[in-house]
């Protein structure tokens, strides 16, 4: 394959190319590296979607270096995981709260009205790990 | 110059699919291999675009654009299905 | 009039930029369609959009995203430092609650997505009544700098923007 671009097109894209690169393999690593659940979230949410979005921004770059227009699609799928990463990262850290976490090994909430991942009639009433009965003492949780 | 940065990238993207994949049979939670599997679409994404540098063929960004939707709505339904036990209500 | 029509402006102008991005070529053509699709979506799914929020400095929210986003860059890098170089048994995870001053619904979603974009800290759950989030840092050896500046870098300009 050729590529033919002009020098400042050449050298941003490597640029935007590598440095997405390596931050997408720095997410990958912590989601491996980092010691339990909850501090693996932290490093792919938010590296792998930088990474993703040098990428994008390269591809920008680079059409508009070889073709000289104007490419904006790449914009749309950068906005669309920007918008969505935050999300999911909510869900998934709900789900973690739901299944191994419960109000006590949590800091309590001001005004003591408790966390609404765990209020009787909130959202969280699905599947449940159970914990395993403390000896002395009968488990009724589902 | 871009050629080597393109491979250079491909490899980064794809051992980061490796090692997302080691995370999703090891586990050992249920939310690890939820987020795992989040990440790897995430890279996938990014492995279409630069398919499409070296390709040079549009189309490739439509199924990007769909990869995004499909994994955030999976990923989203797949936490919803273990808070609620239901997905549709 | 014009409401009836035109029940959200702001829905619309984002649908027509949205259709003429995924065409991705700037013709009458795809204009028109756009417009078409910008007009007819906001009234057909007008029943799900009860009120929008109301902006008070629509300007201070570029501001806002660049500082975001310039915040994005600047924590990945110091998260890539965390993840590649500090030993696990360095890491200060910490569970941290942030009390809230914004009240209305479309801020504190601002704010909550803000606080997971910028890595180090993840948003993962609202108090029962809304005046707090609960939020985990990677590492945060002193959970109040954290709190201080999510308030002042913020939720401070969030306040500003959303009446």
């Amino acid at each position: 394959m050729t590529h033919d671009l002009p020098l400042w097109g050449e050298i941003t894209v490597t640029v935007f190319l590598i440095v997405a690169g390596l931050f997408a393999l720095v997410g990958s690593i912590g989601l491996v590296k980092l010691p339990d659940p909850i501090t693996r979230l932290h490093a792919p949410t938010k590296a792998t979607t930088l990474g993703v979005g040098g990428v994008l921004i390269a591809s920008m770059v680079y059409v508009f270096a070889t073709e000289g227009r104007v490419s904006m699609h790449e914009l749309l799928i950068t906005l669309f995981l920007l918008l969505t990463a935050p999300i999911s990262a909510l869900f998934i850290a709900k789900v973690h709260l739901h299944l191994r976490e419960t109000p006590d090994t949590l800091p309590e909430a001001p005004d003591s009205v408790g966390w609404a991942g765990y209020a009787a009639d909130g959202p969280a009433r699905g599947v449940r790990e159970v914990p395993p009965p403390e000896p002395g003492t009968t488990s009724t949780s589902i | 110059m871009i050629t080597y940065a393109l491979i250079f990238a491909i490899a980064c993207f794809s051992l980061g699919l490796l090692l997302n994949l080691w995370r999703v049979i090891v586990g050992p939670r249920i939310s690890d291999r939820i987020l795992a599997l989040d990440t790897m679409t995430v890279n996938c994404i990014a492995l279409l675009i630069l398919l499409n540098f070296s390709l040079g063929s549009p189309i490739f960004f439509e199924v990007a654009m769909l990869f995004a939707l499909v994994g955030f709505v999976s990923t989203v339904s797949y936490c919803r299905f273990l808070l609620r036990g239901d997905i549709i209500e | 009039m014009l409401s009836r029509f035109l029940p959200h402006p702001l829905l619309s102008l984002t649908l027509v930029v949205a259709w003429m991005l995924l065409v991705n070529q700037i013709t009458v053509n795809s204009l028109v369609f756009a417009v078409i699709l910008g007009l007819v979506i906001p009234v057909i799914t007008r029943p799900y959009w009860p009120d929008m929020p109301r902006l008070r400095h629509p300007f201070r929210a570029i501001e806002y995203v660049f500082v975001v986003l310039y915040d994005i860059v600047k924590a990945n890098i110091e998260v890539a430092l965390i993840v590649l170089f500090k030993p696990n048994r360095d890491l200060r995870p910490a569970w941290i609650t942030v009390p809230l001053d914004v009240r209305s619904p479309e801020a504190i979603t601002m704010l909550a997505g803000t606080i997971t974009l910028t890595p180090g800290t993840v948003s993962c759950d609202l108090a029962a009544n809304g005046h707090a989030v609960l939020i985990h840092a990677l590492h945060a050896p002193d959970p109040d700098v954290v709190r201080d500046t999510i308030k002042q870098r913020y939720e401070r300009r969030l306040k500003e923007i959303f009446a």
